[in-house]
This record gives structure tokens, C-alpha cells and sequence, in this order.
């Protein structure tokens, strides 16, 4: 539970930036993208991964198509919009404004 | 597009559910494939149910859902109790769409502006003044002499103020189209040439009149077809350009067509053709008024500040016109000459356009705007009983819904979303009675020759006034049972209701509310109705019956031997059975005045016809004392006068052998015959002093003068004259003597157009006294019944221990009959001041006339009792011991 803390406020970031780098990803790839290339240190958890899908899917950052996989069964998979893309450079700047701002806030301390 | 994926998914709440779970199946699925345990993957979602709550609430409006959820709840109500809610949705829908079509009606005639530009800086010229009779007057035709000197006068002073538009009425004419004998009818305009430019019109073909086509008479024989003529009459052919038509031995070249909406500015008649207003004989004549006068400010012209003084100059003007006209009139008294020049101009909006339709029916079309919205209200305040009476019985209901955690807008919405629903379906249902019942009615304004004509568009106007209409409709409804309904107390409802009288107390205010709207409903319609009967029943004293009319003209006008010989002709044909010829038939709608002079006394004006011997017998009108025309009368000479010429001028004397002159010419006519009064011009006028002269006139030197224009009136053997109509018209033209059969029509038509507007209100306001009375004695039932309900335990009681029956009965209608007699005196009371504000569309029919208020009164209390016999016989039925062995 204390890792999922720690993404508050930058799930969206992940994410967008995942799919900015693989498209047409489904839930479970994101999660899995997440945590491997963090090599295991961040982890979305299922109960805020979708809420965020979601709201992104309605911002219009993101859209959601069905496709049919190997086994039959059918997933949901996510691709960046034009919208997305904008939104993901204001976030990166964002955070890139955040942490160096923590980051003097620490080596003050 | 965010926002309209959350409606759609709203609309698709099932299937977005599936969708949710479908994916997250797929992920525990991946979850369980990549290598994790079956039961930590699943686990690791929590709660299905609430991730799926979540995440919906994110993918779906929230305020949709839930109102979908009220109007799906809010139609099961509806169904739970079918035949209610399709009588409420009946009779909504009745009110709602005669409200709609009377708007459009009224929109159409009077309020919607007309297709121009600036419309609302178009004003008309009129004039008050003391008519010849002494009475008060006003007309708004203007000599083209006094138009010039007007038009001229504003060109030169108030050059930056405004223009004067000179647009004569439209006039039904013969018109031909190829040189044979081949007439047809079309409604001609005269406009001057500044109109098409002012009014801001494009040409759909060609080009329109110009203010150079104005130069004089005869010097610009150019016409222009309305849009609509030019589709109806030649199917949009564009070479119409430059194709003759010919009016009398006139013709006008064809330069163009106007622009589609624009059918001319009297609104009730679509203008076929335009032709410049110097093309008429009457443009050069001083004496002959024939055309408006309009007036149209330039566009930045401070509105307030300019009229005044324009008005006042044009008074200037005009008066200087008619002084120096009236040095030429003669055989009046200076006295009425000075009172007709005491003039005065005024200016009338005319943006929304000007006609005889307007000024005839913009009082009825208001009555029956008032009648429609009355109904409708009617109408509301049953459904809206009902909704009290379900509100009520679901007291408990709100209350626990109040208990768990409803809000109380909730319940209010809960509520409207159901009155909203049944509005909405009352409003589809109206508007396909208004799309029909609008041009239904317009089309009963229609004499044989001029039916009325009116664009009857469904644009945003309507829809805005429809949309309007429907919200008010809602909140009346619902407002008040939502209302009561949210103010529920949880506690004393679910424990059993503190008060149980309330809710009745309200619906029996609205009884009264009802019997009132429908009191005045009732009165106004018998008003109108009586009118209606006594105007058609009115003692015409002459004949309608088989009398066929041929209005005849001959072009530059015949000898009468030439009309003599062609109505000898006529008799001669097989089926007729008498012919006479008068200048224009009774009740035409015509009247001309004559100055007369008896005995060499101050000239008077007193109204004549020009008849042929016979045409007393033909029309059944019986001689009083005297003799009839010879055929060697003449006028001047023999003259036979009616009740009111003898009363007025011979009182208490014996008429016939005194003399009168007429105008200026020196010979005498001599009354030879006393005919009793018959309407002349309309039904509803008072008695007229009128003299009638033989159709055969003379001049000076005693030479026939020519006629150009009479009515054969000819009395048919057959029971339909119309029969004779085409082999009569054909005889006539077969004789190449130049007359020609312009117009055919009955003498029972001219009668039936003069009761048209009587008939129309007569015939709508009985309709909405029908639908009131049934709207308000279903409104009684079901208040009656639910009351009676209601109050099962207390009657029950009360006749164990013993009230009598008629104890019972007073009881339960006491209530009912005090409202119906409050609302009665209310809706009476209502009615005297409406018709006081119409008075002037009754006959011979006054508001305080007791039968009139006799017939509403009985009408209601029939009513009444029948609708509160049911309430009643269930109450007698009541089973005392059935209903104490319930508790």
C-alpha cells in the first residue's frame, strides 16, 4: 500500500508516458510496464489504474479500443491522442519543476 | 465529446457494466498468465461490485442517470393507472395544441413582422375625421395627387427622415393572358416604385420596379409576378420574362419575378402581380382615394423624435390638398365640407403588415386565444388533481424515501420528471393537432371569391412560444403536488397523516378555479353563438332562394338596350325563370351615396341602386304602395324609395308623387313606389335611407348613358342556380356584344359571407364549451370520487350511527356545490368583463340579457350532477359494518 502512495499525483504521468513509448497497450501491460521499468520499485495498484484510465479516457487524452486476442477473449487497449501527447509534456514539465524544487528543499536540509 | 461519451453511456448503462467487467476479467486473466495466483490476482481488485461503481461514475453522468432513473419510475406511475394518464394526456394535448394553432393563427395575421427590411420603421398613413353621416370616421386611402404633393414635400424638408410609399389594395382583377376572350382572376397591386428598393427586396428573375418606372401615366407598362404567382400560375417557367398580360385594354410587360417571401402587405392575401402606381386611371384623378400611404423612416432616424414633426407636415400638406380640392366640389353645404376638412393624420405601425383580415378578426382570433389558453387551463388543473390525489396515496411512500436519505429536490424532481413526461407526450399529440387545426380554421375564413391566405410557418417563433408553453404546463403540474410531496414529515406520514383534509382542501379549491374558467368559457360561447343565430336569422325581407348572380362588365361600357336585349336573352333560356339586372347585387358589400335635395333644401347624401323593372319580384321584395319600374322609366326621373327615406324625409307624409333632386342636375325624380327597408351593404347595419333608380340612364340631353359594369340577377327554376351558371355565362358570351361574365354567385353565398367571421367564432367557441364542460365535470368525478374515498371510515361511521341518507349525501356533495357556485360567480363575473372588451362582435346580444347567463348556469349544474351521481350512489353503498370490521 505505501508504494501506491508514492505515485499520487504522477499516476497519470506513468501512464501516458508508457503509452507514448508502446501504443495500444491493455490494463494489465500498463501495470506490468509500470513495474518493470521501475525495476519493481513503483507499483499502480488495479483500484486506482482503471479510475485513471478512465477519467484520462473522458479528458480525451487517451483513447480505448477493443481488439480480439489470441486465446478468444477480448481486451481493452489504450493509445495516446493528440490531446494526450500535449498533456503529457505539461506533466513532464511539471514534474520536472516539482522534483528539482524537492530536491533543493532537501539538499537545504 | 467527453461529455457526450458520459451521456451515451448514461443512455447504455447495462451494457457499460459488462463492459467494465469484461476488462477486468481480462486483466485477472493476463494476471493469472504472467504467473501470480489465481486467487492473489482477484483479490488484489478488492470489492468487483465497487471498483465497477467507481469506475462508472467516472464514465457516466451522474445527473442523466438519475434522471433517466426518475422518468422511468415516473412512466411506470403513468401505466400503474393507464386510462387516467391517456385522458390527462388527451385532454393536455387538446389545450396544449389549441393553444399553439391559435398563436399561429394570431402570429401569422397580426404579430409577425413582414418579409422586408426594417419593417418596424414602416408606418401607414391614416385619417380621423367626421364622416358625411356625422359620425366619427377613419380611412387609409389616399389620392395620388396628395400622395405626389406629400412624397414631394418629405423629399424636399425632411430629405434624411424618411420616404412615402404609395401601395394600392389588393385588387381582384380580370386579367388575360393571350389576346382571346380568356380571363382569369388575379389580385393586382399598384405600388410606387420606391417600394421594392425600400422594402429591400432582390428580384428572383429579372428586375423589380423601379422609382424610374414612375414617369407617367402609361409610359412604363411593366409588371412583376409575386414569387408565388409566378409558381402557382406558370410552374417557375423563367421565360415568363417579357410575356404580355392584359388588364381591361391595358398591357404590361413581364420584367421580373419577386423575391419568395415577400406575398405583398396586406397580410390574408397573396398579391400576384405588381404594376407601377402611375399605370392606373386613378393615379391623375384628385377625387378618387384608392391607395395607402405609407411611410418608411430611414434607417438611423431617432424614432421618437422624428414622427411628430413629419406628422405634422404632412397634416400641412394634405390639408392644403383637400382646401383647394373642395373649391371644386359641389352640391354640399359648406358646413359638412368644413367638417370634412377637420382632419387628422395619424401614423399606425404597419411592420407586422395591414388588412382588412387584421381589423376584422383581430378581436375574434384574441377571444379565441382566451378560450384555447382558458381549456388549457382547465385541462392542467385536472391533471393536476390527479397528481395531488396519486401525491397523497404515495405520502408513505415519499416519506420513506425521505427516511433512507432522499433528498428533497430528489423528490421534487421525482415528481416534475412525471409531469414533464406527460406534458412531453401531451405536446407531440398538440402539435400534430395544431399542425392540422391552424390551417383548418384559416381555411373556414373563405369567401367564395377571397378566401383568406396566409403563410402559416412553424419556425422558432412557434417552437419558442410551444417550448414556453410546455415549461409553464410542467410547473403547473407539478409544482405544487412536488411541493407538498417533499414537504412530507416523515414521521407523522409513515404513523398514518396528520392531516388527511389538506389534500382535498386543494382540490376543492381547484374545483372552484375550474367551474370559473369554465363558466367563462360557457358564457362567452353562448354569447357568440346567440350572435351567430340571430345575424342568420335575421328577417332579410327578400329572397335568397334560387337567385343566381352573373356579374357582368363590358370593357368600355354598353348602351342599356345592349343589357336589356342580353337579359330578354337570358329569360328566354330553358330553367330561368324571372332576370332583372341591378348595378351590383344586395349584401355585394357595396354602397354608394348621392347627394340629394328635396324641394331645393341643403343637400343631404342618402345611399341609391340602379334597378330594372322586375328586380322587386325577382328578389321577393314586396311593394309597400305605388308601382314598379316601367320599362319606359328613366333615370332622372321615377325613383322608388324604401321605409326609412320616407321616415327620414317625408315623416308622417304620403311619399309617392313628391320629387327630389339629385347632385347638380336640375331634373326631378319622382317617387313612384314605398318598398319596405332590406340590409343594403352588410346584415348588421342599422336601417338606411335609400333611393333606387331605373337601371336606364340619361345625361343632360336626355341621350342613354353607357354602363360599364351590372349584376344579372336571375331567379332559376332549379333548386341549385349554380347549375345554370355555365350554359347562362356561355349564352352571354355567344352574343359578342362585349358584355363579359366577370364573377358568378349566389345571392345565399353574399349572405353566407356576411356571417363567415360570426360562423368561425360561433362554431369554435361551441368546440371549446364542449371540451370545457367534459374537462370540468371529469375534473368534479374525480375529485367527487376521491373524496368519497377517502372519507369511507368517517361515512361508514357515521351511518352506523344512523345519519340518513340525504345526511350522507349533503355531506359528501355540500362541499362540491358551495365551490361550483363560488366558481360560478366568479366565471360571471369574468365574463361580463370580457365581453364588454368585445362587444362589438355581437348582434342584437348584450351580456346582461338573462338567457345568456341562464344557459351556462344550467349547462354547469347539469353537469354537475352527473358527474357527482357516482361519488354519490358509492357513498350510499358505503357498508357500514364492512368498513368497521376493516379497522
Amino acid at each position: 500500500m505505501a508504494k501506491t502512495d508514492s505515485l499520487q499525483g504522477s499516476l497519470d504521468l506513468l501512464v501516458l508516458k508508457i503509452l507514448s513509448r508502446r501504443p495500444r497497450l491493455h490494463g494489465y501491460a500498463i501495470m506490468a510496464a509500470i513495474a518493470s521499468t521501475s525495476e519493481e520499485v513503483l507499483r499502480a495498484e488495479e483500484g486506482s489504474l482503471y479510475p485513471a484510465l478512465y477519467r484520462m479516457e473522458e479528458a480525451g487524452w487517451i483513447r480505448a479500443e477493443w481488439i480480439k486476442k489470441d486465446t478468444g477473449r477480448r481486451a481493452r487497449v489504450y493509445e495516446l491522442t493528440d490531446a494526450g501527447k500535449k498533456q503529457l509534456g505539461a506533466e513532464e514539465s511539471r514534474w520536472q519543476l516539482v522534483s528539482m524544487a524537492i530536491n533543493r528543499v532537501l539538499r537545504e536540509a | 465529446m467527453s461529455l457526450w461519451s458520459r451521456i451515451s453511456n448514461a443512455l447504455r448503462g447495462g451494457r457499460l457494466n459488462r463492459e467494465i467487467d469484461e476488462e477486468f476479467e481480462a486483466h485477472i486473466e493476463e494476471a493469472i498468465a504472467s504467473g501470480r495466483d489465481p486467487g492473489e490476482a482477484r483479490r488484489t481488485f478488492g470489492s468487483i461490485l465497487r471498483q465497477r461503481e467507481a469506475a462508472r461514475n467516472i464514465r457516466v453522468a451522474g445527473w442523466l442517470e438519475s434522471i433517466l432513473a426518475d422518468v422511468r419510475f415516473g412512466w411506470r406511475q403513468l401505466c400503474r393507472s393507464k386510462v387516467t394518464s391517456a385522458a390527462a394526456v388527451l385532454s393536455l394535448a387538446l389545450g396544449i395544441g389549441s393553444c399553439v394553432a391559435a398563436f399561429r393563427l394570431i402570429d401569422a395575421l397580426l404579430w409577425r413582422p413582414l418579409p422586408i427590411a426594417h419593417s418596424s420603421d414602416l408606418y401607414v398613413l391614416s385619417r380621423k375625421m367626421t364622416g358625411f353621416d356625422g359620425k366619427p370616421a377613419e380611412h387609409d386611402a389616399w389620392a395620388t395627387p396628395d400622395f405626389n404633393l406629400m412624397r414631394d414635400a418629405v423629399r424636399n424638408a425632411d430629405k434624411d427622415q424618411a420616404d412615402l410609399i404609395a401601395i394600392s389594395y389588393a385588387d381582384r382583377t380580370d386579367i388575360t393572358w393571350t389576346t382571346d376572350d380568356d380571363t382569369e382572376k388575379a389580385h393586382v397591386v399598384y405600388a410606387s416604385g420606391n417600394m421594392f428598393p425600400l422594402f429591400g427586396l432582390e428580384p428572383t428573375l429579372g428586375r423589380l420596379l423601379a422609382p424610374a418606372d414612375d414617369r407617367g401615366s402609361g409610359m412604363d407598362p411593366y409588371a412583376v409576378l409575386s414569387w408565388d404567382y409566378w409558381n402557382q400560375r406558370f410552374g417557375r417557367d423563367p421565360h415568363v420574362l417579357g410575356r404580355s398580360l392584359h388588364i381591361g385594354d391595358q398591357s404590361f410587360q413581364i420584367i421580373g419575378v419577386g423575391p419568395r417571401e415577400f406575398t405583398g402587405i396586406e397580410k390574408g392575401t397573396v398579391t400576384d402581380i405588381f404594376l407601377p402606381l402611375r399605370m392606373s386611371s386613378f393615379a391623375t384623378q384628385e377625387s378618387v382615394t384608392w391607395h395607402r400611404t405609407f411611410l418608411m423612416l430611414k434607417p438611423d432616424v431617432n424614432r421618437a423624435a422624428a414622427l411628430e414633426p413629419l406628422r405634422q407636415h404632412l397634416s400641412e400638406v394634405s390639408r392644403a390638398f383637400e382646401t383647394e380640392r373642395s373649391k371644386r366640389l359641389h352640391g354640399m353645404s359648406r358646413a359638412s365640407i368644413d367638417r370634412y376638412l377637420n382632419q387628422t393624420l395619424v401614423f399606425y405601425p404597419a411592420g407586422a403588415g395591414i388588412s382588412d383580415l387584421q381589423k376584422d378578426y383581430r378581436r375574434s382570433l384574441g377571444i379565441l386565444g382566451l378560450l384555447a389558453a382558458l381549456v388549457l387551463l382547465i385541462a392542467c388543473v385536472n391533471v393536476a388533481n390527479m397528481m395531488t390525489a396519486q401525491a397523497a396515496a404515495r405520502a408513505q411512500e415519499m416519506a420513506l424515501r425521505i427516511s433512507i436519505g432522499a433528498g428533497r429536490h430528489r423528490l421534487v424532481r421525482l415528481i416534475l420528471c412525471q409531469s414533464a413526461l406527460l406534458a412531453f407526450m401531451a405536446s407531440v399529440l398538440g402539435s400534430l393537432f395544431a399542425a392540422w387545426s391552424a390551417p383548418f380554421v384559416l381555411s373556414l375564413i373563405n369567401p367564395p371569391d377571397n378566401p383568406a391566405r396566409l403563410a402559416l410557418v412553424a419556425d422558432w417563433r412557434v417552437l419558442l412560444f410551444g417550448f414556453g408553453l410546455i415549461l409553464l404546463v410542467v410547473l403547473l403540474l407539478g409544482l405544487l403536488p412536488a411541493l407538498r410531496a417533499s414537504a412530507v414529515r416523515p414521521v407523522s406520514a409513515l404513523k398514518g397523516g396528520e392531516d388527511p383534509h389538506s389534500p382535498r382542501r386543494l382540490m376543492r379549491g381547484a374545483i372552484a378555479l375550474q367551474v370559473a374558467f369554465c363558466c367563462l368559457v360557457l358564457f362567452l360561447s353562448s354569447l357568440f353563438v346567440a350572435s351567430f343565430q340571430r345575424l342568420q336569422n335575421r328577417p332579410l325581407g327578400f329572397s335568397t332562394d334560387r337567385i343566381l348572380l352573373l356579374e357582368t362588365v363590358a370593357g368600355k361600357g354598353q348602351l342599356p338596350v345592349v343589357w336589356n336585349q342580353t337579359a330578354d336573352a337570358l329569360r328566354a333560356a330553358p330553367g330561368v325563370d324571372s332576370v332583372a339586372i341591378s348595378s351590383w347585387a344586395l349584401l355585394k358589400g357595396i354602397a354608394i351615396n348621392s347627394s340629394i335635395s328635396i324641394h331645393g333644401a341643403p343637400p343631404v347624401t342618402a345611399f341609391f341602386l340602379n334597378i330594372s323593372p322586375g328586380w322587386f319580384s325577382t328578389m321577393k321584395i314586396p311593394i309597400v304602395a305605388g308601382r314598379d319600374f316601367r320599362p319606359e322609366d328613366a333615370s332622372p326621373g321615377a325613383a322608388i324609395v324604401n321605409e326609412t327615406f320616407v321616415k327620414t324625409f317625408f315623416p308622417g307624409q304620403d311619399a309617392i308623387g313628391r320629387s327630389f333632386e339629385r347632385g347638380v342636375d336640375p331634373r326631378l325624380y319622382q317617387i313612384v313606389a314605398v318598398t319596405p327597408d332590406v340590409p343594403y351593404r352588410d346584415l348588421r347595419e342599422p336601417g338606411r335611407a335609400i333611393f333606387y333608380v331605373p337601371f336606364d340612364e340619361t345625361d343632360e340631353k336626355s341621350v342613354p348613358r353607357s354602363a360599364g359594369f351590372a349584376t344579372f340577377v336571375i331567379h332559376t327554376d332549379a333548386q341549385n342556380p349554380l347549375a345554370l351558371a355555365g350554359s347562362l355565362r356561355q349564352l352571354i358570351a355567344q352574343r359578342h356584344n362585349g358584355l363579359r361574365v366577370s364573377n358568378i354567385t349566389t345571392q345565399d353565398d353574399l349572405v353566407r359571407d356576411q356571417t363567415i367571421r360570426e360562423r368561425l367564432i360561433a362554431m369554435l367557441a361551441a368546440f371549446f364549451a364542449a371540451v370545457a364542460l367534459l374537462l370540468a365535470g371529469i375534473g368534479l368525478y374525480a375529485v367527487l370520487n376521491y373524496s368519497v374515498l377517502q372519507r369511507r371510515r368517517e361515512i361508514g361511521i357515521r351511518m352506523a350511527v344512523g345519519s340518513t341518507r340525504a345526511g350522507i349525501v349533503r355531506i359528501v356533495t355540500v362541499d362540491a356545490f358551495a365551490m361550483i357556485a363560488l366558481g360560478f360567480g366568479a366565471g360571471v363575473a369574468l365574463g361580463f368583463g370580457a365581453a364588454r372588451s368585445v362587444g362589438s362582435l355581437f348582434y342584437q346580444v348584450k351580456a346582461t340579457d338573462a338567457d345568456m347567463i341562464a344557459l351556462p348556469a344550467c349547462a354547469i349544474l347539469l353537469t354537475a350532477v352527473v358527474a357527482t351521481l357516482p361519488a354519490v350512489l358509492r357513498a350510499l353503498r358505503t357498508d357500514p359494518t364492512e368498513i368497521l370490521r376493516a379497522e
